[in-house]
């Protein structure tokens, strides 16, 4: 029965909100291509915005420190959250709620917060401040977030096959990677996609740890948009927003391939 | 059928080779698992937290000044009103920002979980939620275009011939941009909440004669209950601690305890002592807001949504 949806009340409604949700992207992308540098009227098309973005080298290294922080710190997140989120499926030891309640900690406490105590912590450490001590600073709650992503994919696995290859012969470190790793792949994925787009994002930590060697994107980005309203931000704010909406898209079409996957075994 | 590589292997993996001679020592495995991650977010965060902690009882700490002994100075100077007048603004800020995602938030939850036809529904939750993928930064920077004096709102509003309107710098665009910026959290949560919602129940109250009014507040609200209280305090949270919005659309009369401790740490003032005090009182509230939810939320919810 295909009938015609009904226009209620909360359709409407809903209609503006996506409307509310999605217009400040529109106004950034139009204006992008407006000629006039300080008025919201419209005074012809033009391309000058992004062709100064791409002359931007102050942008283009930010955007490269960003990238590799991200790229870094998530390749670490990965395997220690993946590993933190098996130990805590698979094992019951003494502490384990204390453990856990560590493991959650970043995603409950405030950025502004974990980017004080660090800086105090590397300060009375006398640890310089670089990319590095970004990098080491992501790390903590991108691996908290992964973890937290593969934990709720181990839920629904069948424990049964891991001990079938332990029947097999498989040596524990074997079934691991030959059985469960596979089989954990696309929350690892989703969770990786999650934990870049976080740390892409991620302005105060940065701040706090970042020395003057060290210049990420949201940082280069802060610095301008403080002081009023720059066309070629909004230029940038295209690019980037094209960027993540390719990688949201890989992100929802795995989610629904696992999905799917899932349907069809259960 | 043998896959040759699940046989015990001689190959020359060094970790494969040690998880076979120490496997009958049951300890090694848990440790090596958990030993990395836990140790990185003990050295990390745990550690960083206690020393803040410190720091915080040390009065009138500065960088590169000496400290004088132990003491309660710093969180007494939270009490000065100027500092009070900062904390109450940031709860009225989260609040307020609370209550506008639960009331905007509500319909759409509902209409998308209940009302919306089955066959888009997935996909017009992700369009929702889709805002959420681009920097935070750049949607509150977003707003900045829209609100100020010669954006976007008053060249519509020139064109409808009404007054200017002078938002950027306010409370107003605070609140608009913490709106906007959690919303989608909001509605992600009250999604998974009403989306369990058992509709004969509603089918019910209205055979025995229930007023549409009645069957939401005596059936629907009451029902999805522990979703509201988990997406009105994330919600909060988030807006409490948000540094983006208040700097970027509030202006100098926004200061919030995030832009506050922000201040004296990376600000002239460098009083670090101060701006760790001001960090333990906001990591109490927040702790305090996630004791509510675990005691009156559902817990299930909450995971579900995080993922």
């Amino acid at each position: 029965m295909a009938a015609a949806p009904k226009v209620t009340w909360q359709s409407l409604f809903s209609t503006v909100m996506y409307g509310f949700m999605y217009f400040p992207i529109i106004v950034l992308a139009v204006y992008s291509f407006n000629a006039s540098r300080y008025s919201a009227s419209w005074e012809g098309f033009s391309l000058k915005w992004y062709h100064s973005l791409f002359q931007d080298s102050r942008i283009f290294s930010a955007l490269m420190d960003s990238l590799t922080i991200a790229f870094v710190a998530v390749a670490v997140s990965a395997i220690l959250g993946t590993m933190m989120a098996i130990g805590l499926a698979k094992y019951r030891f003494r502490g384990k709620g204390l453990y856990r309640g560590m493991a959650y900690l970043p995603l409950i406490i405030p950025d502004i917060a974990i980017a004080v105590a660090t800086l105090v912590f590397l300060a009375s450490a006398a640890i310089p401040l670089s990319l590095w001590t970004i990098i080491v600073s992501h790390v903590v709650f991108c691996l908290a977030y992964i973890a937290v992503v593969v934990a709720s994919r181990l839920q629904n696995l069948d424990p049964n096959l891991e001990e079938a290859a332990l029947d097999l012969g498989a040596t524990p470190f074997q079934a691991m990677m030959k059985v469960l790793i596979p089989q954990l792949a696309p929350g690892i994925l989703a969770g990786c996609l999650l934990a870049f787009v976080l740390s892409m994002d991620d302005l105060l930590i940065s701040s706090f740890t970042a020395g003057g060697g060290a210049n990420p994107l949201p940082l280069e980005i802060f610095s301008r948009v403080r002081t009023g309203v720059k066309p070629d931000i909004n230029a940038l704010s295209v690019v980037l927003i094209t960027g993540s909406a390719l990688l949201s898209g890989v992100a929802e079409y795995v989610r629904y391939r696992s999905d799917r996957h899932r349907q069809r075994l259960s | 059928m043998a896959d040759s590589s699940l046989r015990p292997s001689n190959n020359s993996n060094w970790w494969s080779r040690l998880s076979d001679q120490l496997a009958p020592r049951r300890w090694l495995e848990p440790v090596l698992l958990l030993g990395p991650a836990g140790l990185w977010l003990f050295l990390l965060l745990v550690i960083p937290t206690l020393l803040i902690l410190e720091i915080s009882l040390v009065p009138g700490l500065r960088l590169g000044q000496p400290a004088e002994g132990y003491g309660l100075g710093n969180y007494l100077q939270i009490l000065q009103p100027v500092y009070l007048r900062v904390i109450g603004r940031s709860l009225a800020f989260a609040l307020g920002s609370t209550l506008l995602c639960l009331g905007l938030g509500f319909p759409v939850a509902y209409w998308l979980a209940l009302m919306s036809p089955k066959r888009w529904r997935n996909l017009l939750l992700v369009a929702f939620i889709l805002p959420l993928w681009t920097s935070s930064l750049l949607r509150a920077y977003a707003w900045t275009t829209i609100l100020r004096p010669s954006g976007v709102l008053n060249t519509f509003f020139q064109g409808l011939g009404l007054p200017a309107q002078n938002w950027l710098n306010t409370p107003t665009a605070v609140f608009i941009g913490l709106t906007y910026s959690f919303l989608p959290y909001m509605v992600l949560i009250l999604y998974a909440s009403l989306e369990k919602l058992d509709t004969r129940l509603l089918e019910a109250a209205a055979d025995l004669g229930a007023t549409p009014q009645q069957q939401f507040w005596k059936i629907t609200v009451p029902q999805t209950f522990p979703g509201i209280a988990a997406g009105c305090l994330l919600v909060f949270i988030a807006a409490l601690g948000d540094f983006v919005v208040p700097t970027l659309l509030g202006g100098a009369s926004s200061m919030n305890i995030s832009r506050l401790i922000y201040n004296q740490f990376l600000g002239p003032t460098r009083a670090w002592g101060f701006g760790s005090a001001l960090s333990m009182v906001l990591i109490f509230a927040v702790s305090l807001a996630i004791a509510l939810l675990l005691k009156y939320g559902d817990r299930s919810t909450v995971t579900e949504t995080s993922q």
